[in-house]
């Protein structure tokens, strides 16, 4: 079966258009080149009108499954554990220095 | 005789205990298979030789000092780059975390090495799991041994192909929307997707936290029981992880070869290739599920058909649900404390170098996901996607529910097509995704689910899904167990063992 290209809920095929994406890329770190946002923005507007179709669902009284196993808070005891080594942690890190991660600068030049 | 690269690992298993082989010579078959034949199949991303066979070797070392060891012990195993590994690199199928080396090891792969097993290398993967062909990798394609022009199945891809291929004698994979299903029935293997929370996840790089589940992909249903018997059960590492003991699998896998279902009720989803719902699924396969079903019935099964109206909702719940928990576990991946960094030069402040260290390090269809996820996660939509997605979810457990009040297992086709040729859906999003159809509303229910080869398509093979209560895994492999065995002595022979002349011949029927 393919996707039915039906839609329901919000105007979903003109709700992920170019300028759509280039929000949403700003808000996940993700620096895209121009040539993907035109490309993106007809992908996922097919993508989007076609998982809509959730909207055709009658959802009167259903209560949203946020998870297949009916599990409360798992706590475990309250005893300390010994965490990696901080040099071994390092050792994966891309920077480090005086036995820290070595970040760019946070704030800007001003 | 047979290769040693062509046994079952329980004939490996039983031929080590007897000190028949020692697990040099069979690591070293296997390393030798690897070296000759993965340029052309693409299965692994990270083989070490070296450290495989000084392991095997300390293995061979205490069976001969006569140190109690377990069954596995001496077994070569493949993992899937999914899986962090102490000190052996794990890519996850991403340029991102390209060079990794993990400072500890994932809950499964501690129970495999703690067994005995002989890791052969990392297998190749759609990156973050997020496909269904493997193509997704950011690394290389994997093939079909089947049909080398083919795919392999995905995302667990270079799983199914080294099994398949002989390069293992069996791996884990991981499935979130079908990614050991699917590629375990394109390229003729058992692929079981456990239960929710009976395999630990800790050390999984997550993909979809609430759907990912790692399971056994094998050569026969007894491989495939034994396999996730030993990395199964409780771990208190795992906040969703079930406290609770598994069935006997490995025990019910051999007690259903004998084939006896006269106590079984099967039902066949009308939703998943039954009247109506058969648009998209290739006459071949239809017809190898509904002979399959008649072989159950024949084996004393009752059948019927059985409606699951939400099913028709899972592939679009699904879509929404996975895109959205990946975009909020990807948010990991910044390239400040592990990984790769870019544009860390001095002129480009934290923003920037994380937002152009994603850029590229992740490829297009991460990206895809991870905008298409915080869309559905935003402000003013999260309930007409996200919320409204989490409901269908309700729905199709209801459907399963009620279907389970009247039957024990459910079946269904595993993918609505064979293996289908490299590069013809990689650039259309929704194509590839249909090739999950029919093994989303397991993963959505968070239920067990088994697939098992049930003949030959066009040369190429096809599954059979088995789907189970949550906690009746056993149930999978017993009918699977029966399925199989029913098949092999028609045929006079494994299914795999039909590979070589079907890929010498092309792969056409």
């Amino acid at each position: 079966m393919e996707f039915r290209r039906s839609m329901s809920t919000p105007s979903a095929h003109d709700a992920l258009g170019r300028d759509e994406i280039a929000h949403l890329a700003t808000l996940s770190r993700l620096a895209l080149t121009d040539e993907e946002l035109d490309r993106f923005a007809g992908q996922l507007g097919a993508v989007l009108d076609a998982v809509a179709q959730v909207g055709e669902a009658d959802v009167a009284d259903v209560d949203p499954m946020t998870h297949a196993v009916p599990l409360t808070n798992v706590l475990r005891e309250d005893v300390a554990t010994p965490s990696l080594p901080r040099d071994v942690v390092l050792a994966g890190a891309p920077a480090a220095e005086d036995d820290r991660f070595r970040v760019p600068r946070i704030l800007g030049e001003e | 005789m047979p290769e040693l690269t062509d046994l079952d690992a329980a004939e490996l298993g039983r031929r080590l205990a007897a000190r028949e082989l020692s697990s040099v010579e069979v690591t070293r078959a296997y390393l030798d298979r690897i070296e000759a034949e993965d340029g052309a199949v693409g299965a692994y991303l990270h083989v070490d030789g070296e450290t495989a066979l000084e392991r095997a070797a300390a293995v061979d070392a205490a069976r001969a000092a006569g140190e109690e060891q377990g069954p596995l012990a001496g077994l070569p195993v493949a993992l899937k780059d999914v899986f962090v590994t102490e000190g052996v690199p794990t890519t996850s199928g991403s340029k991102i975390l390209e060079g990794w080396r993990p400072p500890y090891d994932a809950t499964v792969a501690g129970r495999l090495k703690d067994a005995g097993t002989v890791l052969l290398g990392k297998t190749n993967m759609d990156e973050f799991a997020m496909g269904s062909s493997t193509e997704n990798s950011a690394y290389q394609v994997t093939r079909n041994p089947w049909d080398l022009s083919r795919i392999p199945g995905g995302s667990s891809g270079g799983s199914s192909a080294a099994v398949a291929g002989g390069l293992a004698p069996w791996a884990l994979g991981t499935d979130t929307g079908g990614s050991i299903r699917q590629p375990a029935a394109v390229t003729g293997l058992v692929g079981h997707k456990p239960t929710y929370g009976s395999v630990s996840r800790y050390g999984l790089i997550a993909f979809s936290s609430s759907l990912d589940q790692a399971g056994p992909m094998a050569r026969t249903v007894l491989d495939a029981a034994v396999l996730h018997e030993a990395i199964g059960g409780h771990d208190p590492r795992d906040s969703t992880s079930i406290d609770a003991p598994l069935p006997p699998l490995a025990e019910c896998a051999r007690r259903g070869a004998a084939g006896d279902l006269s106590d079984l009720k099967v039902g066949v989803v009308r939703e998943l290739g039954g009247e109506g719902h058969t648009d998209g699924y290739e006459e071949g396969v239809l017809a190898r599920v509904a002979e399959a079903v008649q072989l159950l019935e024949g084996m004393g099964a009752e059948v019927r058909e059985v409606s699951c109206p939400s099913f028709d909702l899972a592939l679009p719940a699904y879509y929404l649900i996975a895109p959205s928990e990946a975009s909020s576990n990807l948010a990991r991946f910044e390239g400040m404390r592990f990984g790769i960094r870019v544009a860390d030069d001095g002129a480009h402040d934290l923003d920037e170098v994380m937002a152009l260290t994603r850029e590229q390090g992740f490829g297009p269809e991460v990206k895809r996901r991870i905008i298409l996820g915080t869309y559905a996660l935003s402000a003013g939509y999260y309930e007409a996607y996200y919320g409204q997605a989490q409901k269908v979810r309700t729905l199709i457990t209801r459907d399963f529910t009620a279907a389970f009040a009247d039957v024990d297992v459910l079946v269904s086709p595993v993918t609505p097509t064979v293996a289908f040729p490299l590069g013809t859906r990689v650039d259309d999003p929704l194509a590839m995704y249909a090739a999950d159809l029919c093994t989303l509303p397991a993963s959505l229910a968070g239920l067990p689910a088994i697939s098992v080869p049930c003949g030959l398509s066009e040369g190429l093979p096809v599954g059979l899904q088995i789907m189970a209560p949550a906690l009746a895994d056993d149930r999978c492999y017993t009918v699977a167990a029966a399925v199989e065995a029913a098949l092999d002595s028609a045929r006079g022979g494994r299914f795999l063992d039909q590979l070589p002349t079907r890929a010498a011949a092309g792969g056409a029927a």
